[in-house]
């Protein structure tokens, strides 16, 4: 396998660009694995790759039943941040950020990780003093968190609209450490990655059976023959609860919704950073991607679906927000807009745990967050496969929470699955 | 757009409506366990297909209705108002 390096890239250009090799493998499915991870998305590849890296177990499958990171590791608009307040989730946010930080390197592969700041906008003192407790309560992680008054965030960003009689801007909260990755890259390093290692990844395979004996899983049905497995994890966030179903597990406290991003056509540099704008029901977070185009989102479709297609109501809503503050916009025209499925969770945070089954285990319900979470999600679902127990960054991250009157609910919405967004 | 046909406003754009939830779940007694209370609150089928739901039509008539609405193609099979009572009153097939 070609390592990439300044150097082949010099190599390749005198040498006609002949010396490349696949990036990862297409391997047919073995009868059997220690480890099986159901969805090659970008949690699955990430789980894949540090049990191979930092647990020494490489006779791992990832079964994809599309292509890899076609599901929502493709569908989402790119934000890496970890503003997060509660136990649970600070300390799990702020270790997945520390692992984007060097990534690039782990990988090997250019996830164009960029700390271009997160800037999410206040405009009523209240909100201010909400948020001056939740960024203070990051500081406490040693996460870096500011709040800005109205002339720093004018000089940082001039040309949001500062004269909005309805909503004025006074200020931002701000986490400079944040930024965007190019997500597409990251599910090719994680596979590349995990390739390296000996991980099969084997894609046109879906999981249509789970096969039981004595309070294990014992094989999975796939579109590709039955595969044996030592161990199997779940990370397929959009449709877990039909593989929970498969594997007659029955409910789940999620629900599926889906979530609409947009691209708009390339422009030339406007915006520098991550901005996002929530007030009076409105919810918008938009950045430039390296390309130019500006990525952007709002709120879920807000009824429960599996359809990778978004409404045309959140269109607008998203349109007017965008124009709200920045009105600039105006003109801009519409390159691309899709949808996902989300797993959305009853508290809206997420599920790395231990199932009933004694060698099954479950990552899912990650909501809105689920790419930012990816390298931690990755990172702490792999050991918790490999030592069967969690680490006690994840103890609350389990399906018992709720019984245990555990409600990890950022937002206070309460356990309504699509009011976490 | 979704279009969904309110027994009290005709067909309308589901824009005019707000999505409750899945109406299969019912609430048990005040005073039943806590495991059946966290069942109820917390635990979700989330069919893939076509389920019961609950939508408010909170910019029309303001009532409650029960919709069964497939969760992939979101084809409508039928609507009917949430209160047993209006759906008698309408002999409205339950």
């Amino acid at each position: 396998m070609t390592r990439y390096s300044a150097w082949s890239v010099f190599k390749n250009g005198l040498t006609g660009q002949k010396g490349w090799d696949r990036a990862w493998r297409d391997p047919e499915p073995k009868p059997s694995y220690d480890v099986v991870i159901v969805g090659a998305g970008l949690h699955g590849l990430a789980t894949a790759f540090y049990l191979a890296k930092n647990h020494g177990i490489k006779n791992i499958a990832v079964l994809e039943k599309g292509w890899l990171g076609g599901g929502n590791g493709g569908r989402n608009t790119t934000i890496v941040r970890s503003n997060y307040m509660m136990p649970g989730n600070r300390y799990f946010y702020e270790h997945s950020l520390k692992l984007w930080e060097n990534l690039s390197h782990e990988l090997n592969y250019n996830v164009m990780f960029s700390q271009r700041a997160h800037i999410a906008l206040l405009h009523s003192p209240a909100a201010r003093d909400a948020t001056a407790r939740r960024y203070n309560t990051m500081r406490l992680t040693d996460t870096d968190a500011e709040l800005w008054d109205l002339d720093t965030l004018k000089q940082a960003v001039p040309h949001l609209n500062y004269n909005n009689a309805r909503f004025p801007i006074i200020g931002a909260a701000v986490q400079k450490r944040a930024g965007t990755a190019r997500h597409d890259a990251v599910a090719w390093g994680y596979a590349r990655g995990a390739d390296q290692y000996g991980v099969d990844i084997i894609q046109n395979c879906e999981v249509t059976g789970v096969k039981r004996e004595n309070g294990r899983v014992v094989s999975v049905q796939t579109s590709r023959g039955d595969i044996g497995a030592g161990k199997v994890g779940f990370a397929v966030a959009g449709n877990t609860s039909r593989l929970w179903q498969m594997a007659e597990l029955g409910k789940l406290p999620i629900e599926s919704h889906k979530l609409q991003a947009f691209v708009s056509e390339p422009l030339k540099p406007l915006l520098d950073q991550v901005v996002v704008f929530g007030v009076g029901g409105a919810h918008f977070y938009i950045s430039q991607s390296d390309k130019g185009g500006m990525v952007f989102g709002g709120d879920l479709d807000w009824y429960k679906s599996y359809a990778q297609r978004g409404n045309l109501p959140i269109v607008q809503d998203v349109a007017e927000a965008a124009i709200s503050i920045l009105p600039c916009l105006g003109r801009v025209r519409l390159l691309r807009h899709w949808a996902g499925v989300m797993d959305m969770s009853m508290d809206g945070s997420a599920f790395i745990c231990k199932t009933p089954l004694e060698n099954l285990y479950l990552n899912a319900g990650w909501n809105y967050g689920g790419f930012k979470a990816s390298p931690a999600s990755g990172w702490y679902f792999a050991d918790l496969i490999a030592n069967d127990r969690p680490d006690p960054v994840i103890e609350n991250l389990d399906l018992g929470r709720f019984e245990r009157g555990i409600n990890i609910d950022e937002r206070g919405a309460g356990p309504d699955p699509k009011l976490h967004g | 757009m979704i279009r969904i046909k309110c027994p009290f406003c005709g067909e309308r754009d589901h824009s005019e409506f707000t999505y409750g939830g899945d109406a299969s779940v019912v609430y048990p007694d005040l005073d039943a366990s806590a495991q059946q209370w966290h069942d109820a609150v917390f635990m979700r089928e989330n069919i893939r297909g076509m389920q019961s739901e609950t939508w408010h039509h909170v910019n029309g008539c303001r009532m409650w209705l029960v919709v069964q609405r497939d969760t992939v193609t979101h084809e409508i099979r039928s609507v009917r108002p949430a209160h047993d009572g209006f759906a008698v009153a309408m002999e409205v097939d339950q």
